[in-house]
C-alpha cells in the first residue's frame, strides 16, 4: 500500500512545508486566524472519526502532557494520564495536523493498568494533538496540547535506511519502579522499526522511501490482554510504549507487532526476569 | 557541524524546529546567539573582547573582519599570522593562517548558519603541493566555497584536483559547487553517497530558507570514495585519508599530512563549540581513543581554533562525550524519561561551550536512543 498512498502524501508534505515556511514570515499575525483555522480542523476530524458522537471535555478522566516546544520532531514524547475515577475502555491519541490524523488507538484489557501511558509520536507542523478517553460506559473525553514542532515526518528517519531494516523487530521489556505481586506496574516496551512513513525522500533515486510502519501491537499478560494497539505512519523510528499493568508473583508479557508489510514480530518476556533484549 | 539558527537580522533565524530541522546535529534550541562571543574564541560566557566589543548591539551583522580575527587569535595564542593569505569579494574578507607550510585554514565563526554569516561557520582551508591542490572542507555555501577558491588562486597557480568532503554536514560541504569548474575529485567516506541521498536535499532547502533562495548552492556527490583509507599525491606531498567508523556522523573523514604531521579532523574534534552528535556516541569515543595514537604535531579541528595540539584538545571533547554518555545512562538506569534527561543530562558542561543551549538537549535525546538499546 506504501507505494500508492505516497504520491498523496508528497502533496501533503510540499503543503505543509509550505505553511510553515509562510507561518515563519509572519507569526505575530496568525494566531488568531490559526486558532480558528485549528478549531475548524478539529472539528471536521471529530466528525470523520467520531460520528454522530458527542465529545466532552475532558472532565478530570484524561491529560495529556507533551513538551510545547520538542527538541526533536521526529521524537516528541507524549504522556496520557487517565487517573479519574471512571474505568476508561481505551484512548485515542490525533495530531490534528499530521498527514495522518490518527496515530494510536490504544484498547485496554483485563490485565491493563491504564492510568499511565506514554509513547513517542512525529509532528509535522505546530499542532493540537487531542487525546480522547473513551470510558466503559462509552463516553467520550477530550484533552487537548497545543505542541511546537515541525518537519517530524518528511525529516530523514537516520543516516542509513538498510540498517534500520537489518535489525528490525528486535524487542526489550523492562519495569519501570519497584514489582509488587498484584500490585499494578510500568512497563516500558521497545520495538526496532524504522516506522518509514513514506514521506522520507531517497534523493538520488528520487522516490520516496516506502511507507512501512507498525500497524497493531498486541500485549498479552499470561493470556489476558494488556492492551491492543492500532497504529499509524505518525509513530517514532523505534516505536517506545510505556503502559501499565499488574503482574501475578510469576508470569508472561507476549508482545505481538505487525507492520504495514504483514511481517510479525513477536517476544515473550518472563515477569519479573532478567532485563532481555 | 551545525545547524541553523537564528540571528535578530533576519527572520531566516527563527526558531530551527520552526524551519522543521531534525536530523542530529541540525537541530539547534535555545536563545538568539550574541555576535560578539563568538568573535571571542567561542568561550560562551567570556566578556566580549576587543576595543568595541561592549557596544556591538546583538544584531551586529556576523562579518568576520580581519581585525576581529586577528583580534581573537592574538587574545588567544593562536596566532600563525606571519603568511595569512586574505582576499576581500563583494565587501566580505575572507581570511585564512598557514598553520603549517602549505597547509591553510580559514576558521569558522562559533554560531550557527545565519544570512548574516553566510554559512562560513566552519574552518575550512587547503592544502598546496608542487603539482595541486587539496580542499578540505569546501564551505559553508556556494559563496564560502567561491571565497575559498578566490584565496586559493591568490596563493598558487596549481590545479585543484582534490575536494575533501569531510562528512554530510552542510556548513563543510555546501561550498563544493565553487569548484566544479576545476573537474576536481571529490572525495568521500564510501557512505557519504548514502548520507547525502538522505538528506542533502532537505539541508539545501533548510540553508536557502536562511540564506535566501538558490544561496546553498548545488548538491555535490563524491566521485572518489573511501572505504578505508588511500592517498593522494599533490606532488612531493602525500596526503593519507582515513575512513572512520560511525562517529560524529556515519560517514566522517579524516586526512593527515605526514610532511608536516598535520591531522585534519573536521567535525571528529570540536574545540570550544559544543559538539553535535550526529553518528554513534560510543563509536566517536572508541574513534577517539584510536586518533589519540596518531602522532601529530598539530591538528585542525572542524570547529574552534585552526590548529590545536594533540592529542591534549581532544581532552574537552571527551570529557563532555563521556559525561553525556555516564549521565544518559543513569538517566535510562533510573527510568528517567527521555524529555526530561534532556533537560538534566551534562549540565556540568554548559559553561564550558559555546551553543550549548543550541545543541545539548538534541545531543541527550541522539544518546538516549543509541543507549537504551544496550
Amino acid at each position: 500500500m506504501g507505494l500508492k498512498k505516497t504520491g498523496g502524501y508528497r502533496v501533503l508534505a510540499a503543503v505543509l512545508a509550505g505553511s510553515v515556511i509562510l507561518g515563519g514570515l509572519q507569526p505575530a499575525f496568525a494566531d488568531e486566524e490559526d486558532n480558528q483555522d485549528r478549531a475548524a480542523r478539529w472539528k471536521q476530524l471529530q466528525e470523520s472519526i467520531f460520528p454522530h458522537r458527542q465529545v466532552l471535555d475532558s472532565g478530570g478522566i484524561i491529560t495529556v502532557d507533551a513538551p510545547p516546544r520538542a527538541l526533536d520532531a521526529a521524537l516528541v514524547p507524549i504522556e496520557l494520564r487517565m487517573a479519574g475515577n471512571q474505568p476508561v475502555k481505551g484512548v485515542y491519541l490525533i495530531i490534528d495536523d499530521n498527514p495522518a490524523p490518527m496515530a494510536a488507538h490504544f484498547v485496554f484489557g483485563p490485565k491493563a493498568d491504564p492510568r499511565d501511558l506514554k509513547l513517542r509520536v512525529r509532528v509535522n507542523a505546530y499542532t493540537n494533538i487531542h487525546a480522547i478517553a473513551e470510558t466503559q460506559d462509552g463516553q467520550l473525553h477530550a484533552a487537548t496540547k497545543f505542541v511546537k514542532a515541525a518537519g517530524g515526518c518528511s525529516a530523514p528517519a537516520g543516516p542509513d535506511d538498510n540498517a534500520a531494516l537489518a535489525d528490525m523487530g528486535r524487542m526489550k521489556l523492562r519495569l519501570l519502579g519497584d514489582f509488587n505481586a498484584g500490585k499494578p506496574v510500568q512497563a516500558q516496551l521497545m520495538i526496532r522499526h524504522p516506522n518509514f512513513n513514506g514521506m522520507q525522500m531517497n534523493q538520488i533515486t528520487r522516490y520516496f522511501t516506502p511507507a512501512r510502519f507498525i500497524r497493531t501491537i498486541d500485549a498479552t499478560y499470561d493470556g489476558g490482554q494488556v492492551f491492543h494497539l492500532d497504529a499509524d505512519i505518525s509513530l517514532s523510528t523505534d516505536p517506545v510504549i510505556t503502559f501499565g499493568f499488574v503482574p501475578h508473583a510469576k508470569g508472561q508479557m507476549k508482545v505481538v507487532a505487525q507492520d504495514s508489510s504483514n511481517a510479525t514480530f513477536d517476544h515473550s518476556f518472563d515477569v519479573p526476569g532478567a532485563p532481555s533484549g | 557541524m551545525s545547524g541553523f539558527a537564528r540571528d535578530n537580522d533576519s527572520r531566516l533565524g527563527a526558531p530551527a524546529q520552526f524551519l522543521g530541522a531534525t536530523p542530529g546535529c541540525w537541530l539547534p534550541i535555545g536563545g538568539v546567539v550574541s555576535v560578539s562571543k563568538d568573535l571571542c574564541c567561542g568561550h560562551p560566557r567570556r566578556r566580549p573582547c576587543g576595543p568595541d566589543a561592549a557596544r556591538r548591539p546583538k544584531s551586529f551583522p556576523a562579518i568576520l573582519s580581519r581585525r576581529d580575527v586577528l583580534l581573537g587569535v592574538c587574545a588567544c595564542g593562536f596566532a600563525q599570522l606571519t603568511r595569512a593569505v586574505t582576499s576581500t569579494t563583494a565587501g566580505q574578507t575572507f581570511v585564512t593562517d598557514e598553520v603549517a607550510p602549505g597547509i591553510h585554514i580559514r576558521r569558522g565563526v562559533d554560531e550557527d548558519a545565519t544570512r548574516a554569516n553566510e554559512g562560513a561557520i566552519a574552518n575550512i582551508g587547503f592544502i598546496i603541493g608542487r603539482d595541486a591542490v587539496a580542499v578540505m572542507d569546501p564551505g559553508g555555501s556556494l559563496v564560502d566555497g567561491q571565497r575559498l577558491r578566490a584565496t586559493i588562486r591568490r596563493a598558487t597557480n596549481a590545479p585543484i584536483r582534490y575536494v575533501v568532503m569531510s562528512h554530510v554536514h552542510p556548513d563543510h560541504i555546501f561550498g563544493a559547487g565553487a569548484f566544479t569548474e576545476d573537474r576536481p575529485q571529490f572525495v568521500g567516506h564510501a557512505l557519504l553517497p548514502n548520507a547525502l541521498a538522505q538528506r542533502a536535499e532537505y539541508y539545501r532547502v533548510r540553508l536557502d530558507q536562511i540564506l535566501g533562495a538558490g544561496r546553498s548552492g548545488p548538491i555535490v556527490t563524491p566521485t572518489m570514495l573511501i572505504k578505508e583509507r588511500d592517498r593522494i599525491d599533490l606532488g612531493g606531498r602525500t596526503l593519507q585519508i582515513t575512513a572512520h567508523g560511525n562517529a560524529h556522523t556515519d560517514c566522517d573523514l579524516s586526512v593527515l599530512d605526514p610532511q608536516t604531521g598535520t591531522l585534519l579532523l573536521s567535525d571528529l574534534l570540536f574545540v570550544r563549540r559544543v559538539p553535535s552528535l550526529d553518528g554513534s556516541l560510543k563509536g566517536w569515543l572508541a574513534e577517539l581513543t584510536k586518533l589519540k595514537t596518531v602522532t601529530a604535531r598539530r591538528v585542525v579541528p572542524g570547529h574552534g581554533p585552526a590548529s590545536v595540539d594533540w592529542p591534549s584538545a581532544s581532552r574537552d571533547l571527551e570529557r563532555y562525550l563521556d559525561t553525556l554518555q555516564r549521565e544518559t545512562r543513569e538517566a535510562i538506569a533510573k527510568g528517567v524519561d527521555i524529555d526530561q534527561a534532556a533537560k538534566t543530562v551534562a549540565l556540568s558542561e554548559r559553561d564550558k561551550w559555546a551553543l550549548f543551549d543550541d545543541y545539548n538537549g538534541h545531543n541527550v535525546t541522539r544518546a538516549y536512543k543509541e543507549l537504551e538499546w544496550d
